[in-house]
């Protein structure tokens, strides 16, 4: 899905150089990457979190790494070509990868799995993700303040629960700035292509947008506010260098301690399943430096970040108005429950795009 | 009016890598050899032209550096394909697996560099014109370029008589043979060009474009301008409609997504291969006895000698 006929083909090629096995004592550790680890982001950011394992433990285990690996059913050969050349514990780090990785994972039980962003488990399969949400919400706020023309460009991949719940988070933590605050949504239908993401940037702008939020790939989308003299933020990794006098901040994904962790509790044999979502104070993500903008609003980021950290401000505080007007269901209590949260496939009110699909 | 403009401009900075990779792409096949390894030329010429100008910091290197890189490309596939007669499709393919691939080992070392664009033309008073000033008189070389590009290979390919040879090439090799044509020099040529292009347009994204490198950054655009020679009967003028029409569609479905019109996103990104395919389909029925394929296009040609 998230790749083209060219990974595939590229996976076949790197997918070809793996194997030859050696040091036979030490902790096998494997990772299934979507991208290259060129990409800047994703990709780039679990290469960073597998550099940081490799330098805290690097004496007790050996990495492999497969790049390029198309999510679907090839995906599958893959994760099974690692668990042949010994690795015992493996990371699939894609959505994409949930039923390769549970298929592959029964058929090795001894083999331990861990699956990111995805909510198939087994007794041998982990997932684990991020609250980025919580990231958002901040950065909702910062664009408010920010915005002179009240309009915010979003470019969203695709429309899946993460997404659309990183979209409500900007608009309510807007609202509560700017109550006649617009998000304009451009949906690229892709994760990476900078040429196309670039597009959309423009087409925000020319239409009026100030400040750009991307929840794509590449930095093209905060290349193109530079160059257009408007504000935006980085996605999974640090992009100032694409947009010195543009970047007000970005969200990182900081995977190296999660990963350690894990293979700390392999190490241990205490490794078990587990479903691990991690915010603002698990440490799973971070946000880069706030740049660009007046202390007071750079104060009021930091205050709603050490808030949402302490776990006193909630993104999905109740009540929330849907676009319908109605007011949304609230399982949680004083907030939507995890379960809407990761499923959420509504928009909340002021919002002017359709949800495909509904 | 300014977003008239602007929606303007961006429709021919998207389109023009398509139309100087499929113009490259219709002359190969013009010759009669189907090179499916586009996207591969493209990826290497993106790589290598980001790292000539990054090295040298001139953004006219690093275009000879991307049409040098697609050149090279396409001599592995003319060895292989025209020395070897391996066939064309497979070698095509194969092309584009070891481009990409390539790239990256290329690319690795310029990832997250970035360098200052192609600069824009400005004439005062011209470029200031409303509306049209900045299209006709304020884009990058790259786009004047490839205008002159499609035009130059419309006038070689109908009007010289190196063009008729090559036209013969592609519908009949064994008649070209026969008359005493070197068939295998002249397609190698032909295939030669297909790679230059291949290289330029690659070159133009990391140059113009998203002025920075990152593997994979074509993103299937080879395909694309694949595609456009083919629905465009192999006719340059209607490449022109159709990578512009490609470009445009792909642009006003972003700003109609923008505006809110309500329709699935799904939908609108299909919306850009929909449309040119109809429109160019309708196109080539509409006049009787347009050209079709060239006759021996992804045929082996072995010279008796």
């Amino acid at each position: 899905m998230r790749k083209s006929l060219l990974a595939l083909a590229a996976g076949l090629l790197l997918a070809g150089s793996v194997g030859a096995a050696s040091a036979a004592d030490k902790l096998k550790v494997g990772f299934i990457y979507l991208g290259p680890v060129g990409d800047l982001g994703w990709t780039y950011q679990h290469e960073q979190g597998r550099l940081a394992l490799v330098k805290e433990l690097g004496d007790k285990i050996e990495t492999t790494t497969l790049e390029n690996v198309p999510e679907g059913p090839d995906a599958e050969r893959s994760i099974e070509q690692l668990v042949r050349a010994g690795n015992k514990l493996i990371f699939t780090t894609s959505f994409g990868y949930m039923d390769p990785t549970l298929k592959v994972a029964k058929k090795y039980p001894n083999v331990h799995f861990e699956h990111a962003t995805g909510y198939k488990r087994n007794p041998n399969m982990s997932t684990y993700s991020s609250k980025w949400y919580q990231g958002r919400y901040i950065q909702g706020l910062i664009a408010a303040k920010m915005s002179k023309s009240g309009v915010l460009g979003y470019i969203g991949s695709f429309p899946i629960p993460e997404v659309v719940s990183g979209i409500n988070a900007t608009m309510l933590a807007a609202q509560t700035i700017n109550p006649n605050i617009k998000v304009k949504v451009i949906w690229a239908n892709t994760w990476f292509d900078p040429g196309k993401e670039a597009d959309a940037a423009k087409a925000l702008i020319d239409q009026g947008a100030d400040v750009i939020m991307q929840h794509t790939d590449s930095p093209a989308p905060m290349q193109i506010a530079s160059e257009r003299g408007k504000l935006a933020f980085g996605q999974d990794s640090e992009m100032i260098k694409f947009g010195p006098k543009t970047q007000l901040t970005s969200i990182l994904d900081t995977w190296g301690p999660y990963y350690i962790e894990r293979v700390k509790a392999e190490l241990a044999g205490t490794w078990k399943s587990e479903d691990t979502w991690g915010g603002l104070d698990s440490h799973m993500f971070a946000m880069a430096p706030y740049t660009n903008m007046p202390d007071d609003v750079k104060k009021m980021a930091e205050d709603a970040q050490a808030a949402i950290t302490a776990g006193k401000l909630h993104p999905f505080k109740c009540p929330i108005v849907g676009q319908d007007g109605k007011p949304v269901e609230c399982k949680g209590g004083a907030n939507l429950d995890d379960g809407q949260i990761l499923g959420m496939n509504f928009y909340v009110k002021g919002i002017d795009d359709k949800l495909p699909g509904k | 009016m300014e977003l008239v403009e602007a929606i303007i401009l961006a429709v021919l900075a998207a389109s023009t890598p398509l139309l100087i990779a499929a113009t490259g792409e219709l002359v190969t096949e013009r010759s009669g050899v189907l090179n499916l390894g586009v996207e591969g030329m493209m990826i290497v010429g993106a790589a290598c032209g980001f790292a000539g100008a990054w090295l040298t910091g001139s953004i006219f290197i690093g275009a000879l550096f991307g049409i040098v890189a697609g050149t090279l490309m396409s001599l592995v596939f003319a060895l292989m394909a025209l020395g070897l007669a391996v066939n064309q499709v497979a070698t095509g393919l194969a092309l584009t697996i070891l481009g990409v691939g390539l790239s990256g080992l290329i690319g690795a070392g310029f990832v997250g560099e970035r360098i200052n664009p192609a600069v824009h033309l400005y004439i005062p008073g011209l470029t200031d014109i409303p509306l049209i000033g900045r299209v006709l008189f304020g884009e990058d070389a790259f786009v004047y370029f490839s205008v002159a590009l499609v035009i130059g290979v419309w006038w070689f390919l109908y009007r010289t008589r190196p063009g008729l040879i090559l036209r013969a090439c592609g519908d009949n090799h064994v008649s070209a043979h026969a008359l005493g044509y070197p068939v295998l020099r002249i397609r190698t040529f032909a295939v030669m060009f297909g790679g230059a292009c291949a290289g330029l347009a690659g070159a133009y994204l990391p140059l113009a474009y998203t002025p920075f490198f990152i593997p994979g950054m074509t993103a299937g655009r080879g395909w694309i301008a694949l595609a456009l020679v083919v629905f465009s009967s192999w006719r340059p003028g209607r490449l022109v409609i159709g990578a512009y029409l490609f470009g445009a569609v792909t642009i006003l479905q972003l700003h109609a997504q923008g505006w809110g019109v309500g329709i699935p996103s799904q939908f609108m990104s299909a919306l850009p291969y929909l449309a040119t395919v109809i429109v160019l389909v309708l196109l080539s029925r509409a006049r009787t006895g347009g050209s079709t394929a060239p006759a021996a296009l992804g045929t082996v040609f072995v010279p008796d000698r």
